[in-house]
């Protein structure tokens, strides 16, 4: 893709001498990557009669409120209004899934009640229902710190996550650290590298001209070192949502935020 | 979890449509295409620069959605109001953008929209008064691409 | 029916200036994009939006496909009498929306 390869080759005229071994951003300077958008962009994302996030919010909680499956229920018949059963929920996500034996991310999650408790079809990944309802329910964490559990499995899978973070990857041999935590800030192109933390997803980006989840983010970011992307739900993304919502922890969540 | 297939299939086609909506650009207008269409808005009548205030942000991170606003100085009264505003741009493939039907119910002659800017341009706003007369107002708008699309 | 956000203030004082905000999911599609098959996909646009108050159109705007997709319209209305607004887009392959806000004026 022409406009990302350039840019990334930019990145490289830029940055080439400083990409050195990655240091975390220290706690203190961690901060929404909202703050570095232009006035119009944070307009938008603040004011929820202006925001197109909040379209697909509305359609979540419709179907929040819709029976589904062969179990003919809806999620509230079994979780109640979402602003009380869903109220902090996406701020501790991925979390542990003792069923899978596996580190899950909420829309992991909510494809497991949909598929087990409602005994609906799986929705694709990046469908407009499957992104409405985790647009709804992570909107119950708006305002909420990150608070990523700390169990063993969940520590292990951060751990997991903060290696693939650091390690080079892709035809320019970049790592994620190498842009988000030693060259926040700076500028690419014209747009400035964000820390790159999860705080606002699904999110309604301008490019996609819709909204997309943290996944598709992560995947956009790996095309554009021209890195192989991992497919749709692979263990590797799991990974990295759980080591950037541990690096974004005590942050707060913003779904839906609006993106470049 | 197991996914149909049809996923991947679904993300290439929207990674595709993205990677089109800027960069496969289809002949752009021109700003003579641009004077036309507002030459045609305005039935031949002279145009003044003020009384319109256009409100663009000099830098959009990324096309596909400028915010835009238009305001019009005017008491906006059954004798003297707004009747019309429209926008213009020049590097679009069409040179109109939106063009919005006022009236003294109104109570100010306010317009808020967002647009597609295939590259930076210059955006002209022109409103026709009831009395006939035309006013404009235009900014410049420097687009950045998006750093990191889908490949 | 597509999902539609409108935003009216629920009551106002008569002769108050009040805003209206709306945003509309549709994709706008410009007619000048090829698909995925490298083929132009075919215009789609919302083409004319109304907003009707007291019985009598207040607003209304054409819109062209330089209007960003899930168009967001903004304009204001000098508050005469309690009623309806009602809201309406209409656009290719036979679109048509109509939303209603109601508005309490004292
Ligand atoms: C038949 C009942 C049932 C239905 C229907 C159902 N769920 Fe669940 N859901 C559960 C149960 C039981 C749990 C596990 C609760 C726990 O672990 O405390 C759960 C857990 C969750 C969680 C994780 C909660 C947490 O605190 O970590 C989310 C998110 C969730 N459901 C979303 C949904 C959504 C969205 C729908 C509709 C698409 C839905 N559920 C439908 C029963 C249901
Ligand atoms: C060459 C620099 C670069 C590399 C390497 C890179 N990114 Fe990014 N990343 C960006 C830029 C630039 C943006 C913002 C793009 C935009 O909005 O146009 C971004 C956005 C993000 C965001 C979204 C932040 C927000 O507030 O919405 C996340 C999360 C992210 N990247 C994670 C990653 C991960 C994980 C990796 C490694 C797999 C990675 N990035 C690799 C440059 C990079």
């Amino acid at each position: 893709m022409t406009g990302c390869i350039l840019a990334f080759a930019a990145v490289l005229a830029v940055l080439g001498p400083s990409i050195a071994a990655a240091a975390e951003i220290a706690p203190p300077d961690r901060r929404s990557d909202t703050i570095a958008m232009s006035p119009a962009l944070r307009a938008m994302q603040a004011d929820d009669a202006a925001n197109p996030g909040m379209l697909s919010v509305l359609d979540g909680e419709a179907l929040w409120n819709t029976r589904a499956g062969d179990a003919a229920r809806s999620c509230a018949d079994c979780h109640g209004p979402a602003a009380t059963g869903m109220r902090g929920v996406a701020a501790r996500h991925p979390a542990w899934n003792k069923a899978s034996g596996a580190p899950m991310d909420l829309t992991g999650r909510i494809e497991m009640c949909r598929t087990e408790n409602q005994r609906a079809p799986p929705l694709p990944a990046e469908s407009p229902d499957l992104l409405a309802l985790s647009a709804y329910v992570a909107h119950q964490s708006r305002g909420m710190p990150i608070s990523p559990p700390d169990d063993p499995g969940t520590a292990a899978a951060r751990e997991r996550g903060r290696r693939l973070f650091t390690a080079r990857i892709g035809q320019l041999d970049l790592s994620c650290a190498a842009c988000h935590d030693d060259n926040w800030g700076k500028r690419l192109a014209g747009s400035p590298i964000p820390q790159g933390h999860p705080v606002g997803y699904p999110a309604y980006r301008l490019e996609w001209q819709a909204l997309g989840s943290l996944q598709r983010r992560l995947r956009n970011c790996m095309s554009g070192v021209r890195a192989e992307p991992y497919r749709f739900d692979a263990p590797e993304l799991v990974d990295l949502e759980a080591y950037l919502m541990g690096r974004a922890a005590g942050l707060a969540m913003e779904t839906p935020a609006v993106r470049p | 979890m197991a996914k149909p297939l049809t996923r991947r299939h679904a993300l290439r086609t929207g990674a595709a449509a993205a990677a089109a909506s800027l960069l496969v650009t289809p002949v752009l207008a021109t700003p003579d295409e641009r004077a036309e269409a507002i030459r045609a808005f305005a039935g031949g009548a002279e145009i003044r620069d003020g009384r319109v205030k256009l409100d663009l942000p000099p830098l959009v991170e990324n096309g596909n959605a400028a915010p835009l606003g238009v305001e019009v100085d005017s008491p906006m009264t059954d004798a003297d109001h707004v009747r019309r505003i429209a926008v213009f741009n020049e590097r679009n493939p069409q040179p109109n953008v939106v063009t919005a039907a006022f009236g003294p119910r109104s109570g100010r002659a306010s317009l808020g929209t967002r647009i597609r800017l295939a590259t930076s341009q210059r955006i002209t706003a022109v409103a026709e008064m009831s009395d006939g007369t035309y006013w404009s107002a235009s900014a410049d708008v420097i687009v950045t691409l998006a750093a990191c699309v889908e490949g | 029916m597509a999902r539609a956000l409108v935003n009216v203030p629920k009551r106002a004082h008569r002769g108050e200036v009040i805003e209206v905000k709306t945003l509309i999911a549709h994709p706008m599609e410009t007619g000048y994009r090829p698909g995925p098959s490298g083929r132009i996909l075919p215009r789609d646009i919302i083409s004319r939006f109304t907003c009707t108050y007291g019985g009598e159109e207040v607003f209304s705007a054409e819109l062209h496909p330089a209007v960003s997709a899930n168009p967001y319209l903004a304009f204001t209305l000098e508050a005469r009498e309690s009623g309806p607004i009602t809201l309406t887009w209409t656009g290719d392959n036979g679109f048509r929306q109509v939303e209603t806000a109601l508005i309490e004026v004292a």
